[in-house]
């Protein structure tokens, strides 16, 4: 893709400003670091806090009667029973039972607000006109800016700004004024760490990111320290660790499977995921961490001791928080269970690694 | 001793017929943080333009190519332990292998200093 069919978001003038260095991403031109570098960035953020512009994700308002269980008949999370300034973790599936995309909803007063992959945003569309019956209202907010400002001084910096938002509790959303802008913040993130995403009308991005930069805890996250940050919580990247080939199940998302919706379905593959909840998968994704220090990234091949074919990487790289190697990636469920000893081939040598257990740094949510 | 660069932004400084092999500023500021190096086995025989060492920063690996035909008589082991020192003396510690050379003359089709200057400026 040329340089000149990218799209940008509205604080791609900003990343310039700032020295971001921009790369192509979903479409996207967007900063992969700033000047102070991943390493730099990824520590600051677990330290202080971080802002991240992930304007390129797809937000979308459905509306409209018995809108929350029109949703279900898509996703295996319970919908209808968050209640108004909840928000949940969900999945797109297919009637395979794969993983079409991830995305997070969260229930107001009058509507669900959706953030979906940049990625798939488009086909996601396009699933929910062709899914959705005629009485749900889907509003497109491609236009509109997000935000994340993660890290253990993020409730610093919106105590400050917009106190009400502070008062959220994780997985919690509310209309928030932060600095004279009117904001939708939900306390959440892609880091592992306390946070917020600010979902806000794109002419009053550049302002809000300009105000939330100048104060002193904040700098300005590139996607690649968003990598390392969400590889080390343990978090799905989609397209990557899970995707149309990869049930929720064998993701290890079971978690992700509404109580009732094991005992009703009623959701696009419903019998397969519910089968293999019952019983079982044939493999299972798993936290990886390589003994030594070579980093063992994506599509790395993992075998037994005995050299037999067991799974391969998904994500993989250097954890700087973790001062070392981390992966995930697919195994035979038999080799699955933490501590087993694997191996991985990186560039054809055999390299000793085990399965480990996720997160790689401990979540830090505030759970109120 | 003369410097010689690569267009894969290598540089090798020779001494008599042995070379010793790093990366350019400009490499690792283009790579980011160093997180691992993978350098050739002691004996290797590598080929110009062969694959000799790997460096990884945090989002990537990326191969790093012999300028000239040799044998491998010496490698850093200090980049094991710390990788970074190729971010912080790229052209000094932080140099990769050393390498006896098997044909000297391959080293005049090679840039020198001015020449890689000009050549860096290119990519701008």
């Amino acid at each position: 893709m040329s340089a000149e069919t990218l799209l940008t978001t509205p604080l791609n003038a900003l990343h310039r400003e700032l020295g971001g260095k921009m790369v192509e991403f979903a479409g996207y031109e967007m900063p992969v670091q700033y000047p102070a570098g991943i390493m730099a960035e990824h520590l600051h953020t677990r330290a202080k806090a971080g802002l991240f512009d992930v304007s390129h994700m797809g937000q979308v308002k459905l509306s409209g009667e018995n809108v929350a269980a029109a949703l279900e008949t898509l996703v295996p999370g319970e919908i209808q029973a968050l209640k108004p300034g909840r928000q949940r973790y969900t999945l797109f599936t297919n009637e395979e039972g794969g993983i079409l995309d991830d995305l997070m909803v969260t229930c107001f007063n009058d509507h669900l607000f959706l953030v979906v992959n940049a990625g798939c945003k488009t086909q996601d569309i396009e699933h929910l006109r062709a899914h959705l019956p005629a009485g749900v209202k889907l509003e497109v907010m491609f236009e509109r800016a997000l935000l994340a400002l993660q890290g253990p001084a993020a409730k610093d910096v919106m105590g400050r700004l917009g106190p009400k938002g502070a008062a959220l509790t994780f997985m919690g959303g509310a209309r928030v004024e932060i600095g004279g802008i009117w904001c939708t913040v939900t306390r959440s993130g892609y880091t592992g760490e306390d946070g917020f995403e600010i979902s806000v009308e794109e002419d009053k991005a550049e302002a809000l990111a300009r105000l939330l930069l100048d104060q002193p805890e904040v700098m300005p996250i590139g996607l690649g320290a968003r990598d390392s940050l969400r590889l080390e919580a343990g978090l799905c990247l989609y397209g990557h660790d899970i995707d149309t080939t990869t049930t929720p199940i064998e993701a290890d998302l079971n978690w992700a499977i509404g109580k009732r919706r094991r005992e009703e379905g009623g959701f696009p593959g419903a019998d397969i995921i519910l089968d293999q909840l019952k019983n079982g998968t044939k493999r299972k994704r798993v936290g990886i961490r390589p003994e030594g220090r070579a980093p063992m990234r994506e599509h790395t091949e993992l075998t037994d001791a005995a050299g037999k074919p067991i799974g391969e990487i998904t994500s993989g790289g250097f954890g700087p928080s973790v001062g070392g190697p981390v992966a995930m990636g697919y195994v035979d469920t038999a080799l699955a269970s933490v501590g087993t000893a694997i191996t991985a081939l990186v560039r054809g040598k055999p390299l000793p690694a085990q399965v480990a257990s996720m997160p790689f740094t401990p979540h830090r949510y505030h759970r109120g | 001793m003369t410097r010689k660069y690569t267009e894969d932004h290598e540089w090798l400084e020779v001494s008599g017929n042995v070379a010793t092999v790093g990366i350019t500023d400009y490499a690792q500021q283009q790579l980011g943080d160093v997180v691992f190096v993978e350098l050739p086995a002691v004996g290797k025989q590598v080929t110009k333009g062969g694959d000799a060492a790997v460096v990884e920063s945090v989002k990537a690996a990326s191969e790093v190519y012999s300028p000239a035909a040799g044998e491998v008589v010496e490698v850093n082991a200090d980049l094991e332990s710390a990788p970074n020192t190729v971010n912080d003396d790229p052209h000094g510690k932080g140099w990769f292998f050393k390498l006896k050379l098997s044909n000297p003359g391959e080293l005049d089709s090679l840039m020198d200093e001015a020449g890689y200057k000009a050549f860096v400026e290119g990519l701008a």
